[in-house]
């Protein structure tokens, strides 16, 4: 077992990377070590991305070792769907206290351990190391061998320390743990030449389940689903595939790659986000699974399969054709490969005004080029001021992102649609193609939208009457608004002394005299000698008796 | 009298608790073009703000001074500079609120004197105000970081008496315990107006997080109690605290200035509203508005319409202390039974609380005290909702997070109508889940061997038909 820094390290040169492949030499050396932005950071911390990576996994017990701000602000906050147990929406956190910071975690973690095993007896616990237990040098990996051995049970500490890096790092770091502890430390029951893993796929409301039948009908298994809708047994086996798909490439690339060099799992990196991606995607699939001595025929029944769901899409994609024709549509998003989607949304008959690149390798670039034209707005990272300036000034019709984004879309009174994580509809192979097209005709041919953009009737009617009244008519229809008025009348002038403050003085002191004033006010009493008078004369307001 | 006890098992699960930076995060979301900053590791600014989106539905302003490993060992000066910085360049705040987390506070960090230093060095800082308070993560709760932060707020920002001594009767200052909602917050407002009083919340959540829609982008809150509002705060009558959370803002706010305050602890349900309306009346001058008369009739109503539907419910509850007073206070008034009871944190009313135990811990232990106490009703913020699927009865949700329904921001509880609406609603929820869950079936009372004839709140019938 290597240190984390060189894990990390390990990471930010990984060859399968096509980010990393597009890099000069000199710019590779740099590495990814980003650094973060104080004061206009966003984003997840590396704890953040290794649980996101892993929380899918349905029957293991996520334990997090830290204080309670790691667990307690974030569980059970995504929508990645399971088949089975519900165990993995359980939160388990030590919820370190002051005591265990000074005298150390590892007492507590290892009780911890036992505990769950006690209530709920998994087939794994994953334990999770954060910052704090970091700093104060609790050693997961030795409290998770000895209670492996001491409960017979695997328990895998996944070293990802909020602060190391970003979200991404820590998917990594997460797909690391699973090589070193999960992967390959269990047989199927059986093997068929129809195996396959998808990696980096984490079945987000359940979007694994809309491909999963035609793998069915094809006769390909999903030997194990790297990690949506995961159980724990499945992935231990996953060494026995035939042949795998990186579905999302950002997060487990190292995965897909070390287990093609460890187990000779050949990989491609494919998407089921858009009709043509996901005929590409089944097709490399049959393709690997053939050269790994799977029958011939599965290319052919493939194509058949491939050819059906194609026209069926596209028949029922064709009615939204002339409803969304022409409209503009801005595209920010880093999970997704935005081309993909891209062509999509161009074949439903949307124009696109712009997509985020953020993420993108130069070749994904070339292809969205090709795709849009050479005037293509790729937007690097855009502001959210330039993309609510953007949506206000009409340029774009519909915008579809993440969460995160949101606000900026809906305070601007336009549509808009998650396409990331949090999103509540699934949007993957051919019947979530349409499914994402039938959502943006929803968004856009809402009445509400006309509704909300035109201001209230008698906003103009109140401009009107401001505009024939005078500031005395306005002041005269409130009273709260009189009084303030009258207090605020200057009395000393020199001093800047107004009429309320004088009032409050003789009021609170019992004041009789202009030099009783002077002595409790900034009035100067010269020139405002006669006003003084005038107020001393008359007997203190209303309100202020009542308030006694 | 209710005893507090702490849980002595190693892990929480399904935790109840969340952490005090946050707490003290959100008490500057109340405050006009502020920018809260944690100062820690990025992911414990995402986690806040994540939480927060999904309980308003809004954008939330919240930075962080992305701390990496190599900073957390050479100390955080130099981040917390580029922060403050950052922000100031962009976000072009009024205030920035900064709150400490457990990196920063197990490595140590001086944040008191790196202000002193940031500010030295940086002349054009010298208007901005900067707000420290001190929360690690390791300890207390969120309603703990609130506390601190209105306190840290009102002993930064509020300015001594003027010179003469002189202040407002007709003004009031209004601290709101974080158990509050913008809607609260406005209703509260719409009561003090009608008795002629002008109140300034702090912090005022109703201003920035209600909901409205600004005319053009703003990167910090889009509304709140300003700056030199809060500056002049000394110059009102009165101080209204509410809930014991905020005693201690209020003690502060009158050693500064001299402003006298009443606490008020509750404001949900006959009783309390009675003290507060009477109190109202007599700092004002000025009788109950007749539209009070009227709503506090509508309320007296409502209590006898529900008590049939809320008496002797057996009441699971759980959530920070000062709201878990004051709904298992109504509650209890109203005939239900307070069976189990789960909070965050230490606190004076914990004892208080109409209950034998009230155990600081998490979901879990709710779960297993209302399965064992035979619970018929369950209060507590989103999370319980797993707890409620597997238990079978009817689940009120109050508190926060509450990010599976809308609404969260205007949920009402307080004054005389928010009382009576609550009320409507939990009886709504038992009479429902009657309806669904507890239609009697011929073998209902047909006594039998195999089963007790009293089984708490199943009867044999549905236990055959689950």
């Amino acid at each position: 077992m290597s240190s984390l820094a060189a894990t990390v390290k390990d990471i930010f040169s990984e060859p399968g990377c096509a980010k990393n492949g597009s890099k000069s030499e000199a710019e590779r050396k740099k590495g990814c070590t980003k650094q973060l932005q104080p004061g206009s950071a966003a984003g997840g911390c590396a704890f953040d991305g290794a649980k996101i990576a892993l929380q899918p996994f349905t029957d293991v017990a996520h334990l997090v070792h830290g204080p309670i701000a790691c667990e307690g602000n974030s569980w059970d906050n995504r929508g990645a769907a399971s088949s089975g147990s519900s165990l993995w929406r359980t939160a388990f956190t030590t919820d370190m206290s002051e005591t265990d910071i000074v005298f150390g975690g590892e007492k507590r973690l290892c009780k911890a351990i036992k505990e769950i095993i006690d209530k709920h007896d998994p087939p794994a616990i994953f334990v999770y190391q954060t910052c704090i237990p970091a700093m104060i040098g609790d050693d997961i990996n030795a409290v998770c061998k000895a209670a492996s051995q001491r409960f017979g049970k695997p328990v895998i500490p996944i070293n990802s320390p909020g602060f190391v890096g970003s979200k991404n790092l820590g998917n990594k770091l997460a797909g690391e743990a699973l090589l070193d502890y999960v992967i390959g430390t269990q047989e199927p029951d059986y093997a068929t030449p129809y195996d396959v893993n998808l990696i980096g796929e984490f079945n987000l409301s359940g979007e694994l389940w809309q491909v999963k039948p035609l793998f069915e009908e094809l006769g390909i298994r999903i030997l194990s689903c790297i990690s949506g809708d995961a159980k724990y047994r499945e992935v231990a086996s996953s060494h026995r595939a035939r042949a795998a798909m990186l579905v999302c490439s950002k997060a487990m690339v190292n995965v897909a790659r070390k287990m093609e060099e460890r187990y000779g799992i050949p990989f491609f990196e494919g998407s089921f986000y858009g009709i043509q991606d996901s005929s590409d995607s089944l097709r490399q699939i049959a393709r690997l699974l053939v050269e790994r001595g799977a029958p011939q025929e599965l290319l052919e029944r493939t194509e058949a399969v491939i050819a059906r769901e194609e026209a069926r899409a596209w028949a029922a994609i064709e009615p939204y054709k002339p409803r969304l024709k022409g409209k503009k549509a801005l595209l920010i998003t880093g999970g997704v490969k935005s081309w993909s989607v891209v062509a999509a949304l161009q074949e439903a008959g949307l124009e696109m005004v712009g997509t985020s690149v953020k993420k993108s390798t130069r070749q994904d670039k070339e292809r969205i080029k090709l795709l849009m034209g050479q005037d293509a707005h790729m937007i690097e990272d855009m502001t959210p001021r330039e993309m609510y300036r953007m949506l206000k000034d009409a340029k774009a019709d519909i915008m579809l992102s993440g969460g995160k984004s949101q606000f900026v879309a809906l305070k601007a009174a336009m549509p808009w649609l998650d396409v990331n994580q949090e999103r509540c509809h699934a949007y993957m192979g051919y019947v979530g193609m349409v499914k994402l097209v039938e959502e943006i005709d929803k968004s856009l041919s809402n009445p509400m939208w006309e509704q909300l953009r035109r201001p209230a009737p008698w906003e103009a009617l109140a401009k009107a009457m401001m505009q024939m009244q005078s500031p005395v008519a306005a002041i005269a229809h409130d009273p709260a608004l009189a009084e303030a008025a009258r207090r605020a009348r200057k009395i000393c002038f020199c001093n800047t002394v107004d009429l309320g403050t004088i009032e409050d003085a003789i009021y609170t002191h019992d004041l009789r005299s202009v030099e009783a004033v002077r002595d409790h006010t900034n009035a100067v009493g010269g020139c405002c000698r006669r006003r003084i008078e005038d107020v001393l004369a008359s007997s203190p307001p209303a309100g202020l008796q009542a308030a006694e | 009298m209710a005893i507090a006890t702490v849980p002595t098992k190693a892990c929480a699960v399904n935790p109840l608790k969340m952490s005090q930076p946050i707490g003290g995060a959100f008490a500057f979301m109340g405050l006009s073009g502020a920018m809260p900053l944690l100062h820690g590791s990025q992911g414990c600014t995402s986690f806040g703000l994540t939480l927060f989106v999904r309980h308003f539905k809004e954008a939330v302003p919240l930075q962080t001074t992305a701390m990496s490993e190599v900073a957390t060992v050479l100390g955080g000066y130099e981040n917390l500079e580029q922060a403050i910085l950052n922000i100031y360049n962009r976000a072009k705040p009024k205030i920035i609120g900064i709150c400490s987390t457990g990196v920063t506070e197990t490595n140590g960090d001086d944040v008191d004197a790196y202000l002193k230093l940031i500010r030295d060095k940086h002349p054009q800082l010298a208007k901005l105000p900067l707000v420290y308070v001190s929360t690690p993560d390791f300890k207390g709760a969120f309603q703990d970081g609130w506390e601190k932060a209105v306190a840290s707020i009102v002993e930064l920002l509020v300015e001594g008496p003027n010179v003469n001594g002189l202040r407002d009767p007709s003004r009031v200052n209004v601290l709101p315990g974080c158990h509050l909602t913008p809607g609260d917050l406005d209703e509260l407002r719409a009561i003090l107006e009608d008795f002629g009083l002008r109140p300034s919340f702090l912090p005022d959540l109703a201003g920035s997080l209600d909901g409205h829609i600004p005319d053009d982008f703003i990167p910090t809150t889009i509304g709140g109690i300003g700056v030199a509002e809060i500056a002049n705060m000394g110059g009102a009558g009165w101080t209204i605290a509410i809930g014991w959370q905020m005693r201690r803002a209020a003690e502060v706010m009158q050693a500064r200035t001299g402003v006298p305050f009443r606490l008020f602890e509750r404001l949900c349900g006959l009783g309390p509203n009675d003290e507060f309306m009477t109190f109202l009346s007599e700092i004002s001058g000025r009788p109950v508005p007749s539209k009070y008369r009227r709503q506090r009739g509508q309320l007296t109503d409502a209590m006898l319409d529900a008590h049939f539907h809320i008496g002797g419910r057996k009441l699971a509850i759980a959530a920070e202390p000062d709201l878990l007073f004051d709904l298992s206070s109504m509650l209890h008034e109203m005939g239900a039974q307070v069976s189990a009871a789960v909070t965050t944190t230490q606190s004076a009313v914990t004892e208080r609380i109409k209950t034998e135990e009230v155990l600081i811990g998490d979901l879990e232990d709710l779960e297993e005290l209302a399965r064992t106490k035979h619970c018929d009703l369950l209060i507590t913020h989103s999370h319980g909702r797993q707890a409620a699927a597997r238990l079978k009865i009817p689940f009120y949700r109050a508190g926060f997070p509450m990010f599976d329904r809308l609404g969260a921001g205007h949920q009402l509880s307080i004054g005389y109508r928010g009382t009576r609406d609550l009320i409507f609603d939990i009886a709504n929820l038992v009479i429902a889940d009657r309806e669904e869950n507890h239609q009697p079936t011929p073998d209902r009372w047909r006594p039998s061997a195999a089963l007790p004839l009293v089984s708490g709140h199943r009867s044999a019938a549905e236990r055959s038909t689950a």
